[in-house]
């Protein structure tokens, strides 16, 4: 049975002098292990929604339990050295090296210095930053993309059971961007961390989370995985956040792994195999290459686990094809409506 | 003039250096008083940013009034002699170290200390290990434009009895000597630069991240 790190029962924020509330009845729940990414527009919510869980902002009404405790009983300095913070700025400290950055939560749990080193040694090497000389430099001296790895590892030193990250990448161009989301998809792989990730991009949301929680206006439009979004969306605006997106951009950003149906028929490899960490659009190109109308899905083993067939991909084309139907009646719409 | 200077020197050397050790004495307890309540001031002032436009606006007119004129106001009250003089160079030395503090406060980037409120550090271990050390440049060059301003300052404090380089200058005056008048103006305008330069190697060597 999977634990659930994280409860929300009924999340309300309204702010001092704001008319309306910033989230409004947000109640869902987060199993161990989850990547889930929440998705919206600026004024959505979805940060002030992260910002509750770790009690930067105090939620108006409503409870949040941590492994099932409420988080207002908790002290909350204690509360957040469980929890993993990063943020779009990194907010790295310019006086401290990079080594004493990522101490700094070890050192306030007064671990001893050799625990300490080697914890720091670690998570360089985690994301990507081995190298010695590294950890002697100050923020300046660093790349963003390297500041926000080592924002990554920082927030990853005293092992949190929780990961909060609000748009970390969004002020990273574009190629270092995918390195890191590609490298964050490890990491989460290797330490079964559940994290709790704000975007803005669809793409990002879709390439990284195990779930995703849509928001607009304050409230949650859709909990759901990247595949029931897709192929059930819950209402209108679900509908018209994913048509936004062309079908081939979409594929890029939808893993194999979400779209595994159990084996038809007995495997034979030579029909054809994709590994399940790949994302679609090389499952589109793996079928233009074979012919074949079905896929045999792999895992890190080389094992088979299920199948990926030509037909999933109609269903998608499905949508693709209400999407312009949709697109040109609310088209005629604008016309009508101009003509007045 | 130099033959002269040095004339005087050799003959006076015990007046010379009591003079010059009263007014380091006088400008090192001005400065250790004006840190330790300028500083806590500074800070709060930073941190409720109603209160701080009354007080910067305070301080920066007490700024404008003449050095002098602060001795000779003070003098009917605190009468003359060290204390007097000390009290009065306070006020000299707050304001630069208060407004620098302050500003050096608000002038962190937000997202450091979100950051570090995320990863649960309490408001003090934040105070003591993010915020002074971030706001200590500003704060430095606070102490640093004080101190000057005090150095030259308490040469005039001369004036209600305090001692120190500016008994050198008004003798100078009143005899009427260059001599003694440049080795008192001299050892007033080297201490300001040694100062200064102390100041600002220490300020190079705490601020190497920036």
């Amino acid at each position: 049975m999977t634990n659930i790190a994280l409860e929300l029962v009924n999340i309300t924020k309204k702010f001092a002098h704001a008319e309306t509330n910033s989230v409004t009845g947000v109640s869902l729940t987060i199993n161990e292990g989850d990547f889930v990414t929440i998705l919206g527009t600026s004024g959505s919510g979805k940060t002030t929604l992260l910002k509750m869980v770790n009690r930067i902002y105090e939620s108006t009404s409503g409870d949040i339990f941590f492994y099932g405790e409420n988080i207002k009983k908790l002290k909350v300095e204690d509360y957040r050295r469980k929890i993993g913070y990063v943020i779009q700025q990194i907010g790295l400290f310019p006086h401290m090296t990079v080594e004493q950055n990522i101490a700094t939560v070890p050192k306030i749990l007064h671990w001893n210095k050799e625990k300490i080193n080697a914890r720091v040694d670690e998570l360089l090497k985690l994301v990507g930053l081995g190298d010695e000389h590294y950890k002697k430099r100050y923020p300046k001296q660093l790349s963003g993309g390297q500041q926000q790895r080592i924002g990554l590892a920082r927030a990853m030193a005293a092992d949190p059971q929780l990961m909060l990250m609000d748009e970390p990448f969004g002020a990273i161009d574009a190629i270092t961007r995918q390195n890191l989301q590609d490298e964050l998809i490890n990491i989460q792989k290797k330490l079964n961390k559940t994290i709790l990730f704000v975007t803005h991009d669809i793409n990002e949301a879709f390439k990284l989370g195990d779930k995703i929680i849509i928001m607009d206006k304050g409230e949650v439009q859709q909990f759901d995985t990247p595949y029931n979004i897709l192929f059930h969306p819950a209402n209108d605006f679900v509908k018209q956040l994913i048509e936004t997106e062309n079908i081939i951009n979409r594929l890029k950003v939808l893993r194999v792994e979400n779209f595994v149906q159990p084996l038809t028929q007995p495997t034979k490899l030579a029909d054809g195999v994709i590994h399940n960490d790949k994302f679609l659009d090389d499952v589109l190109a793996k079928f233009f290459e074979t012919g074949k109308k079905r896929l045999v899905v792999i895992d890190d083993q080389e094992e088979p686990i299920g199948e990926i067939s030509w037909d999933q991909f109609i269903q998608l084309k499905k949508i693709q094809d209400n999407v312009v139907r949709l697109d040109v009646q609310k088209k005629n719409i604008r016309r009508v409506n101009d003509h007045d | 003039m130099i033959h002269l200077m040095l004339d005087y020197l050799s003959k006076n050397f015990n007046v010379y250096l009591n003079a010059l050790l009263t007014h380091i004495g006088i400008s090192l307890i001005v400065m250790l008083i004006g840190i330790v309540i300028a500083i806590p001031f500074g800070v709060v002032c930073a941190k409720y940013v109603k209160l701080s436009e009354s007080i910067l606006g305070l301080f920066n007119l007490l700024r404008l009034i003449p050095s002098l004129a602060v001795l000779i106001v003070l003098m009917p009250v605190l009468g003359t002699g060290l204390v007097p003089a000390v009290i009065a160079l306070t006020f000299l030395a707050f304001p630069a170290i208060l407004i620098n503090t302050c500003i050096g406060f608000t002038g962190i980037n937000p997202s450091v200390i979100e950051a570090a409120k995320g990863m649960g550090m309490s408001k003090q271990r934040i105070l003591f290990t993010i915020e002074f050390p971030l706001a200590f440049p500003m704060i430095i060059t606070g102490i640093r434009t004080a101190a000057v301003e005090v150095i030259a300052s308490a040469t005039l404090a001369a004036y209600i009895g305090s001692g120190g380089l500016g008994d050198l200058i008004i003798i100078g005056l009143s005899l009427p000597s260059t001599a003694i008048l440049l080795v008192g103006g001299l050892s007033v305008a080297i201490l300001s630069i040694i100062t200064d330069v102390i100041l600002s190697i220490t300020q190079k060597r705490l601020t190497k991240f920036i």
